[in-house]
């Protein structure tokens, strides 16, 4: 195959956009399912996302009159296409399809802040006063939560282990590496460091899916979906799938640089099944059990204990714990 | 309606998402509308969404009548939905301005108030005072079987 073909293939059908956008929006499904359960509700059917997303598509755009057109109408493009670029590294890189190139960590940290600039500049070119609300807290939470989500990341490449008598890390910032150096020394997550820098991580990865404690972007109930609010039909659709491509992309994230990524057995493939749905069900408690943060709640949460945590990780791992 | 494949239309049955807007009715309506999402009724199972924006809605849910003050929020609101849209006018107020007939506060009832703006208006009738949540759940799924 022309490799031109071939990283086409990858982007849009396996592992990129067809995937992502699949497994995306059953794992949207399980979140709304594992919700109703704790509020004591039946909950949606299984297809409910795809439905979602597919009437979204079926209706009409509106522009409008006050918005910057341009930057509106591409901005959900740019969002979905970052967010699948991200997808598609992340699981070429956990299912080993190819040797992921050195640096693709970094890349993915860019890319996966590149959607939440898309939500911002829509809403800031929808050109309503609670878009440019929503835009500004979202602008201010993604300030937020980088700075620690970054150090708990590195943690992975920088922590130490004993092997015969000296001292290595990982020392590579490839994903396909980091997965390497786990397969010898066994999965960060179980020293003090890694379990600490997963839980920050978390957190953070919460964040940047605007799930409830810090969805103050698109609070609903006060300004009405903030950012969002004037995006109507296929260009919302769009957003949902960008979510969606998170969704697929941020666990599989955590747990390739944590949690040891994917073993490629049949009882691997449950293993890796299982710890995804299990950090789900993580975000899906986590969100269900807290309120709401203000924006300086937020701020102070990352900026404070948050990054205080992750450097603390970041010590230990050079101490080798 | 612009949704004109059968396959849109039955994505369009499957995830009607909800806009409520009170037209300054007396608020039993508005109660009973939230009661619909408790986990007794819980209409999420058939993938009624509430949802915080007229933009992102395709019915509306219209309660009390419309007193001159909401007269033209509630005009704007139903032209900022994205076609394909429809209405469910919820409780006696809504459907025949109930008690509020003749009063001088009102503009009419919702029915007519959409109509001066879009002739095309769809919307179906729940009444009550206030209507059941089965009522009102009922009347979603007859508009929607309607369309």
């Amino acid at each position: 195959m022309a490799p031109i073909a071939e990283w086409l293939f990858l982007f849009l059908i396996f592992p990129g956009l067809l995937f992502t956008v699949v497994v995306g929006l059953t794992l949207c499904w399980v979140d709304r399912k594992v919700t109703a359960l704790v509020q004591w509700r039946a909950g949606p059917p299984p297809g409910q996302p795809f439905w979602d997303v597919l009437k979204l598509m079926g209706k009409e755009v509106i522009v409008p009159a006050q918005a910057w057109a341009g930057g509106f109408l591409s901005l959900p493009f740019v969002g979905l296409a970052a967010a699948v670029l991200a997808g598609t590294f992340v699981w070429i890189a956990t299912t080993g399809m190819a040797p992921t190139p050195g640096g693709d960590l970094i890349v993915v940290i860019y890319l996966l802040a590149i959607p939440t600039l898309a939500v911002i500049l829509g809403g800031a070119a929808s050109g309503n006063p609670l878009g440019a609300v929503g835009s500004s807290r979202d602008m201010k939470l993604m300030l937020s939560y980088e700075l620690p989500f970054v150090i708990a990341l590195l943690v992975a490449v920088f922590q130490k282990h004993e092997i015969d008598g000296e001292m290595v890390a990982a020392g590579t910032l490839s994903l396909s590496g980091l997965m390497e150096f786990q397969g010898d020394v066994g999965s960060i997550l179980f020293r003090p460091s890694g379990a600490i820098a997963f839980l920050v991580a978390l957190l953070c990865a919460h964040a940047k899916l605007g799930f409830v404690p810090f969805d103050l972007a698109e609070a609903e109930c006060e300004i009405g979906e903030g950012a969002l609010l004037e995006y109507s039909g296929p260009l919302l659709g769009l957003f949902k799938l960008t979510q969606a491509v998170l969704l697929a992309t941020l666990p599989v994230l955590l747990v390739t640089v944590f949690w040891g990524g994917l073993d490629p057995t049949p009882l691997g493939v449950l293993a890796f099944i299982g710890k995804i749905v299990l950090i789900l069900v993580l975000f899906v408690l986590i969100k269900n059990t807290n309120p709401r943060v203000r924006i300086d709640q937020a701020m102070r949460f990352f900026w404070g204990p948050l990054t205080a945590l992750a450097l603390l990780a970041l010590v230990l791992a050079q101490l080798g714990l | 309606m612009a949704a004109s494949t059968p396959f849109l239309v039955r994505a369009l049955k499957k995830s009607p998402w909800v806009f409520h807007v009170g037209t300054s009715g007396c608020n039993n309506c508005d109660i009973e509308i939230a009661d619909c999402l408790t986990p007794r009724f819980d209409v999420e199972r058939f993938g009624i969404k509430l949802v915080g924006s007229p933009r992102h809605a395709d019915v509306m849910l219209i309660s009390g009548p419309v007193s001159r003050a909401c007269k033209e929020p509630l005009q704007q609101a139903w032209l900022e939905m994205p076609e394909p849209r429809a209405a469910v006018m919820v409780g006696s107020c809504a459907c025949s301005m109930g008690a509020y007939r003749d009063a001088y506060s009102v503009a009419g009832p919702p029915d007519k108030v959409l109509k001066e703006v879009d002739p095309d208006a769809k919307y179906i009738y729940v009444p009550g005072c206030p209507p059941k949540p089965e009522t009102i759940v009922m009347g979603v799924v007859k508009l929607l079987g309607a369309l």
